[in-house]
């Protein structure tokens, strides 16, 4: 193995455990990620020491907890490039950050008739918000397809497989259609996934941020695995909302931001009342406090929150241009034996969100849901948890999604940063062994 | 052979495994040999609410001859069950399960506490939402002893 890898692999204690006998193999990253000692040890000094309540006190206490999650919040702002931190708001996850848009957004600029356009690839996060802000106001819901056609695995020439007994799902945003849902001005919001936690694809978010925009529709976001694989410029993209989850990339479980712009959070009412988010309060009326304390209300999970730093420094760090070198490679080498070796080897696999260009492709993360033919999804999930493989199973939380493709399951093994060419040999002769088992 | 007797044969069974791949092994080849359920019985109604996989569990009853019903305890049916999944280990478990408690009377199915399930290890080795799932064919079945049973 490669020294950097050797050395990333090092900074993840959980990875060098046992599971039923032997070592485990995790590949459940796209739910979630493993810690880096870094943010263990930040985790630990603030439960152990650093434990005081934020923005409150005159205590030096206060002001150290106060400092680190401020602190947080400054480093998330630079990661993604936002304008200041007045636009980084801390919520509890990826589901609460467009349960946040989803209410409050919804309640100021939508009203009866309106409409609200997501993507068909969205997990069940950026569905129900939606769902149950529309039905609120007698909103509608309009859905962006995906290309959902089949190839046969060898039907990607010299960028796919040489065998023709696997099946590949395309799972491509059909963009095209995108202007057909804006074009009678009664759509206010468009929330597009980034990538799709089922299909594994970079969705083309640029152009569709260019075509809502031009009919003056903001954008959300779902980066809930975007902002682990892609490069995240909030102004560049210029997108209106950006949501992700801390558990995802490194940090802790329960926390999460939404990012947004200013002018829009300006007009947004809260979504929640309580300490922290005010101005002054009487009986009869309170004012706001200023962005982003109006969107916290509450005790914040601040020792959460405060892990994001630890955790985008991590982040940072596998983006160092000799770092990024050796993990590009081992991705590329990852998803292109992991492609032909369940085309080709397992063999009789139907593989979901190949793309047009296969898995070559950038647009491609190195995430694989499929089913094998005969196979019961958690028959096989069920095997190699024996064999010390951690793999999800089931609907994804993508239940429309997943009824596109007729089916009701998948397996889905998704890569990070510490996973290697090794673990993913090892997973496909895991496999090979439930299969033989279970057919 | 009464309930307890069966579950003592399956314990002797499983303990020639000395690990959980072979467990499984065995657990899948009795999934893949039980009797293939009637396909009217695969209704909604038969469906066991609590599972991962879909499980339908149907049950009918054979009469027991009048001289016996004394020694069944008053009983007059034995439970006869028949089952599916689109999953080969869900299978292979309510296949034990029905060997257990075919043609049992409903009292003795009542009664019964299924000790073979943690002597094999089984609940403890399944994922959590799987043991979730064993508990709810269990409880299915004793459901259906329950309606069955000769009230006094």
């Amino acid at each position: 193995m490669n020294r950097i890898l050797e050395n990333i692999r090092a900074l993840f204690p959980a990875l060098s455990q046992k599971m039923n006998g032997v070592p485990l193999v995790y590949l459940d990253n796209a739910a979630t990620s493993q810690k880096p000692v870094e943010v263990l040890e930040l985790l630990k000094k603030m439960n152990g020491e650093v434990n005081a309540n934020v923005h409150r006190a005159m205590y030096e206490l206060s002001d150290r907890s106060t400092e680190l999650y401020e602190g947080a919040r400054e480093k998330v702002r630079q990661f993604i490039n936002a304008p200041e931190r007045g636009n980084v708001i801390f919520t509890s996850g990826t589901t609460a950050s467009i349960n946040l848009v989803a209410s409050s957004f919804c309640r100021r600029f939508l009203k009866a008739g309106d409409a609200i356009v997501i993507t068909a690839d969205s997990h069940h996060s950026n569905i129900v918000p939606w769902q149950l802000a529309a039905e609120s106001i007698g909103a509608e819901i309009r859905l962006l397809p995906i290309n959902t056609s089949k190839l046969s695995s060898c039907d990607y020439g010299a960028k796919g497989a040489n065998c023709g007994t696997s099946q590949c799902v395309n799972g491509e945003l059909l963009i095209d259609k995108l202007e057909e849902l804006l074009s009678d001005g009664k759509v206010k919001i468009v929330a597009a996934t980034h990538i799709s936690n089922v299909l594994g694809l970079v969705n083309p978010v640029e152009r569709i941020i260019k075509i809502s925009h031009a009919y003056n529709v903001p954008v959300l976001l779902d980066g809930a695995q975007g902002i682990v694989h892609e490069k995240v410029d909030v102004q560049a993209l210029d997108c209106d909302f950006y949501a992700f989850s801390a558990h995802k990339i490194y940090g802790e479980t329960g926390v999460g931001v939404l990012y947004g712009k200013r002018e829009i959070l300006e007009e947004m009412p809260p979504y929640m009342g309580g300490g922290d988010m005010v101005g002054t309060v009487t009986y009869k009326k309170t004012t706001y406090a200023e962005l982003p304390l109006k969107f916290e209300a509450g005790t914040p999970n601040f020792i959460g929150a405060s892990s994001l730093k630890p955790a985008l420094e991590y982040a940072e760090y596998l983006r160092e241009p000799e770092v990024r070198k050796v993990l590009k490679e081992e991705e590329s080498k990852i998803k292109r034996y992991m492609f032909n070796a369940l085309a080709c080897e397992v063999g009789d696999v139907e593989i979901y969100g190949v793309g047009d260009d296969g898995f070559e492709s950038e647009k491609k993360i190195p995430l694989f849901s499929f089913n094998v033919k005969g196979c019961n999804a958690g028959d096989i999930a069920q095997l190699l948890d024996k064999m010390g493989f951690a793999v999800r199973t089931g609907m994804m939380c993508a239940e429309p999604l997943l009824d596109s493709f007729g089916v009701n399951s998948v397996v889905r093994a998704s890569f990070a940063s510490y996973n290697t060419v090794e673990e993913a040999e090892k997973f496909i002769a895991a496999i090979n062994r439930a299969k033989s088992m279970l057919l | 052979m009464s309930i307890n007797e069966i579950e003592q044969q399956i314990v002797e069974e499983f303990s020639i495994f000395d690990n959980w791949m072979d467990k499984y092994q065995y657990i899948i080849d009795l999934g893949k040999s039980l009797p293939i359920i009637d396909e009217a019985a695969k209704k909604e109604e038969n469906l066991i609410k609590g599972c991962q996989s879909r499980v339908w569990l149907d049950c009918k009853t054979e009469d027991i001859p009048a001289e016996e019903i004394a020694a069944a305890d008053g009983e007059k049916v034995r439970l006869v069950f028949s089952a599916d999944s689109d999953a080969i280990i869900t299978k292979g478990i309510i296949s034990l399960l029905i060997r257990v408690y075919n043609h049992q009377t409903p009292k003795e199915i009542l009664k019964s506490d299924l000790s073979f399930i943690d002597e094999i290890g089984l609940k403890s080795n399944l994922s959590p939402t799987r043991a979730n799932g064993l508990v709810s064919m269990i409880k299915q079945i004793k459901l259906y002893a329950l309606a069955f049973e000769e009230k006094d």
